[in-house]
C-alpha cells in the first residue's frame, strides 16, 4: 500500500473522512438535468465566504465607537494598504448575496423545490435568509454615516410601534434614548458573530438537503428510478460533474463582481447611499432616507399600510407577514406538481406578476412617497400578500379546500374590500388622480376574481409529470 | 429495562433536574439581557439641559440635544398662534387628548408659556427629525400650508404647536418634553420639577 493510502486509512480508522467524502461529493447523485438556475446555492456559499474573510479584516483596522467609526472607515479606505479593495469586497459582496439569493428563492419556487419531501431545506433557507436581512441591517450602521445612523433609527423604531412592550423594547435594543454609541457597539459584535450562525445554517440547509435529495426543473424524484446498483439512473455524482460545472459558474459570476467592484463600487448610491458619506448627525435627518435596495420591497410594504386607531403598528405587522409567508410557502402551494413545467398556466401568470410586484415595490421603497406612488404600493401590496395566500386556491387541484385555505382567502377578500373601501369611501383616506385610483381598483378587483375566485370555483388541474428527467 | 430500575422515581428525577436546570438557564440569562438596557452612564446623559433663549427672536427656532435627540425651542409670533386655531378641522388630535404631553402643555398652543413653544423633535411616525418649514403656502406644500414642520421621510406634517394633520404616516402629536422655565430667558428641558 502506498504512503498516501496508509494516511487515509489512519484517518479514516479514526474521522470519518472518506464516508463524508463520498456520501456528499463524490457518490451523492444529483440529477443530470441542472440547468442555470442551478448555479446560485454554490455562489451563495462563494459570497458567505468572501463576507467572513473580508468582514474579519476590516474588524481588525475598524474602530466600533461612535467617536471613531466613520474615521476609520476613511482610514480602512485611504490609508490602509488596500484597504479599499477589502472593503469594497465587502460592501460589494453584501449586496451581491441578495442578488444570489434571491436568484436562489426564485429557483426553489419555480421548481417547486420547497414542496414535499424538501419543506426543512426551505425552512432552513427562510431562516438563512432572515438572518441575513439581520447582519446586512447590523452591518449597515458600522460606517456611522448618516444613513446609517437615520436608517437603524427607522427600522429600530418599527419595533416601537408594538403595543405594550414597543417603547421598553426599542430601548433594550439600542441601549440608550436613541441610536448611540451603545448601539453601534453591540451591532458590531452582532454583526461579526451572525455570519457564523449563518454558517451553521448553511451546513444544517445542506444536510436536510442531502438528506431528501436535490430536485430538478422537471420536480421528478430520481430516486425513483435506480439501477441495478442502486444509483439513481437519472443521477451523475455531485464530484466531478457539478463542481465543475459549479467552478465554471464562479468564474462568471467574479467577472461580474471584480467589474462592480473596481468600476462601479457604489452603484450609484444603490450599494453605498449617498448621505453614507457624511458622517452621523442625531439632529438633522437627510432629505430623504431609505434602506438599502435589497430591503426597499418590504419597506414598501411599510410604507403603503396607513396608520389607523392612533398607531402605525399595521405597517409593521403587514411587513412581518410579508416576510413569514415565505415560511408558509410549502403549505400554500398545494398544487401535484412540483415544476411549473407541469403546473397549469395560473401558477406561473402568478409568479411572473410576483416578481415584477416585488421589483416594483423595491423600486417604491427607494423613491419618496408621493400620493400617487402610494396608490400603486397600496395595490402591489395586495398583489404581494395575494401571490401568497391565494396560492392554496389557484394551486389545489379539487374543489374541497382546507379550513387554511378558507381562512387564507377569507383574509385576502377582507383586504381587498377594506383596500377599495379606504381608497374611495374612508375620510381622510387616499389621495392621488383619479385615474390612477381607478386604475389601481381594476387591477385589485381583477387580480382577485382571477387568482381567487375563479380557481375556487373551477380548480386547475396540473398536468402528468414524466417518469424521467427530460433532457 | 434493567431490572430493579424504578421507572417513576427515574422520570421524577429528570423532571425535577431539568426544572432546576431551567431555572439557572433563565438566573444566567437575566444578566445577559439586562445588560442591554441603557447603562447609568447612558442614563445619566438623559439628565435636563438648560436652554438660553434671551437671544431667540419671533419665528425662530433653537435646537438643544437631550438624550441624544434633537429639542426644539421656537418662539412663535402672534399670528402663529392665531393661525393655530384655524387649522383645527385639519388636525388628527387639535385638542391633544392622546398623552403626548404634560399636563401643563395639553392647551391650545401646547406650551407653558403660549409664545415659547418646547418639542421634541423626532417623528412620532419611525423617528426622523421633520424639517422646520415656516414659509406660507410654499410650492411643495401647497397653498394652504400656514408654516409647520414637514417629514422628508414618509411625508408627515405637523402644524406649529407640532399637532399632526390627519391623512399622514405619523399617528400622534409630537412630544413635548417636561420642562420649566428657571427664569424669564432660561429653560431647563427634561425637568419640571415634579409638576405633572
Amino acid at each position: 500500500m502506498s504512503t498516501k493510502q496508509n494516511l487515509v486509512n489512519w484517518i479514516d480508522d479514526r474521522f470519518p473522512m472518506t464516508k463524508v467524502w463520498n456520501e456528499h461529493l463524490a457518490q451523492y447523485y444529483a440529477p443530470k438535468n441542472f440547468n442555470f438556475w442551478y448555479f446560485f446555492g454554490s455562489l451563495a456559499l462563494l459570497v458567505l465566504v468572501n463576507q467572513i474573510l473580508t468582514g474579519v479584516w476590516l474588524a481588525m483596522m475598524y474602530k466600533p465607537s461612535a467617536a471613531d467609526a466613520f474615521a476609520s472607515i476613511e482610514y480602512i479606505m485611504r490609508d490602509v494598504e488596500w484597504g479599499w479593495l477589502i472593503r469594497y469586497m465587502h460592501s460589494t459582496g453584501a449586496s451581491a448575496f441578495f442578488i444570489v439569493i434571491y436568484l436562489h428563492m426564485f429557483r426553489g419556487i419555480l421548481y417547486g423545490s420547497h414542496k414535499n419531501p424538501r419543506e426543512m431545506v426551505w425552512l432552513f433557507g427562510v431562516v438563512i435568509y432572515v438572518v441575513m436581512m439581520a447582519t446586512a441591517f447590523m452591518g449597515y450602521l458600522l460606517p456611522w454615516g448618516q444613513m446609517s445612523f437615520w436608517g437603524a433609527q427607522v427600522i429600530v423604531n418599527l419595533f416601537q410601534a408594538i403595543p405594550l412592550i414597543g417603547e421598553e423594547l426599542s430601548v433594550w435594543i439600542r441601549g440608550d434614548y436613541v441610536i448611540s454609541d451603545a448601539t453601534l457597539n453591540r451591532f458590531f459584535a452582532l454583526h461579526f458573530l451572525l455570519p457564523f450562525i449563518l454558517a451553521a445554517l448553511v451546513f444544517l440547509h445542506i444536510v436536510a438537503l442531502h438528506k431528501v435529495g436535490s430536485n430538478n426543473p422537471d420536480g421528478v424524484d430520481i430516486k425513483k428510478n435506480k439501477d441495478e446498483n442502486g444509483i439513481p439512473k437519472d443521477g451523475i455524482p455531485f464530484h466531478p460533474y457539478y463542481t465543475v460545472k459549479d467552478i465554471v459558474g464562479v468564474v462568471v459570476f467574479l467577472m461580474f463582481f471584480a467589474g462592480i467592484i473596481f468600476f462601479w463600487p457604489e452603484a450609484n448610491g444603490y450599494f453605498i447611499e449617498k448621505p453614507n458619506f457624511e458622517p452621523a448627525n442625531p439632529l438633522k435627518t437627510p432629505e430623504h432616507i431609505a434602506p438599502v435596495w435589497y430591503f426597499t420591497p418590504f419597506y414598501a410594504i411599510l410604507r403603503a399600510v396607513p396608520s389607523f386607531a392612533g398607531t402605525q403598528v399595521w405597517g409593521v405587522i403587514a411587513m412581518g407577514v410579508s416576510i413569514v409567508a415565505f415560511f408558509l410557502l410549502p403549505w400554500l402551494d398545494q398544487s401535484n406538481a412540483k415544476s411549473h413545467r407541469y403546473k397549469g398556466p395560473l401558477f406561473k401568470y402568478a409568479l411572473a406578476i410576483f416578481v415584477v410586484t416585488f421589483a416594483i415595490l423595491g423600486y417604491l421603497g427607494v423613491v419618496s412617497a408621493t400620493a400617487d406612488r402610494t396608490l400603486v404600493a397600496q395595490l402591489l401590496t395586495l398583489i404581494y400578500f395575494g401571490f401568497f395566500f391565494l396560492m392554496p386556491a389557484y394551486t389545489r387541484e379539487t374543489s374541497d379546500k382546507t379550513t387554511m385555505a378558507k381562512i387564507y382567502f377569507a383574509a385576502m377578500a377582507i383586504s381587498t374590500i377594506a383596500t377599495l373601501y379606504y381608497w374611495w369611501l374612508f375620510d381622510g383616506g387616499a389621495d392621488g388622480s383619479l385615474l390612477v385610483k381607478l386604475i389601481v381598483t381594476a387591477i385589485a378587483a381583477g387580480h382577485f376574481v382571477i387568482f381567487g375566485i375563479k380557481p375556487w370555483l373551477k380548480p386547475e388541474q396540473s398536468s402528468p409529470v414524466p417518469e424521467r428527467v427530460t433532457e | 429495562m434493567s431490572e430493579g430500575a424504578d421507572l417513576k422515581k427515574r422520570r421524577f428525577l429528570t423532571a425535577t433536574t431539568s426544572v432546576i436546570g431551567a431555572v439557572g438557564v433563565v438566573g444566567v440569562a437575566v444578566p445577559f439581557i439586562a445588560s442591554w438596557q441603557p447603562s447609568t452612564r447612558a442614563k445619566a446623559a438623559g439628565a435636563p439641559v438648560e436652554a438660553d433663549i434671551s437671544k431667540l427672536g419671533p419665528g425662530e427656532l433653537l435646537r438643544v440635544k437631550w438624550r441624544g435627540k434633537p429639542v426644539w425651542i421656537m418662539r412663535r409670533t402672534e399670528k402663529n398662534l392665531a393661525d393655530l386655531e384655524t387649522l383645527d378641522p385639519k388636525l388628527a388630535d387639535p385638542a391633544s387628548d392622546m398623552p403626548q404631553q404634560p399636563d401643563y402643555a395639553k392647551n391650545p398652543h401646547r406650551s407653558r408659556k403660549p409664545e415659547v413653544w418646547v418639542a421634541v423633535g423626532i417623528c412620532t411616525h419611525l423617528g426622523c427629525s421633520p424639517t422646520y418649514r415656516p414659509e406660507v403656502a410654499p410650492e411643495d406644500l401647497g397653498p394652504d400650508w400656514l408654516g409647520g414642520f414637514y417629514c422628508a421621510c414618509h411625508g408627515s406634517r405637523f402644524d406649529l404647536a407640532g399637532r399632526v394633520y390627519s391623512g399622514v404616516p405619523a399617528p400622534t402629536n409630537l412630544v413635548i418634553p417636561p420642562y420649566q422655565f428657571l427664569d424669564d430667558n432660561t429653560l431647563l428641558v427634561g425637568d419640571d420639577g415634579g409638576a405633572a
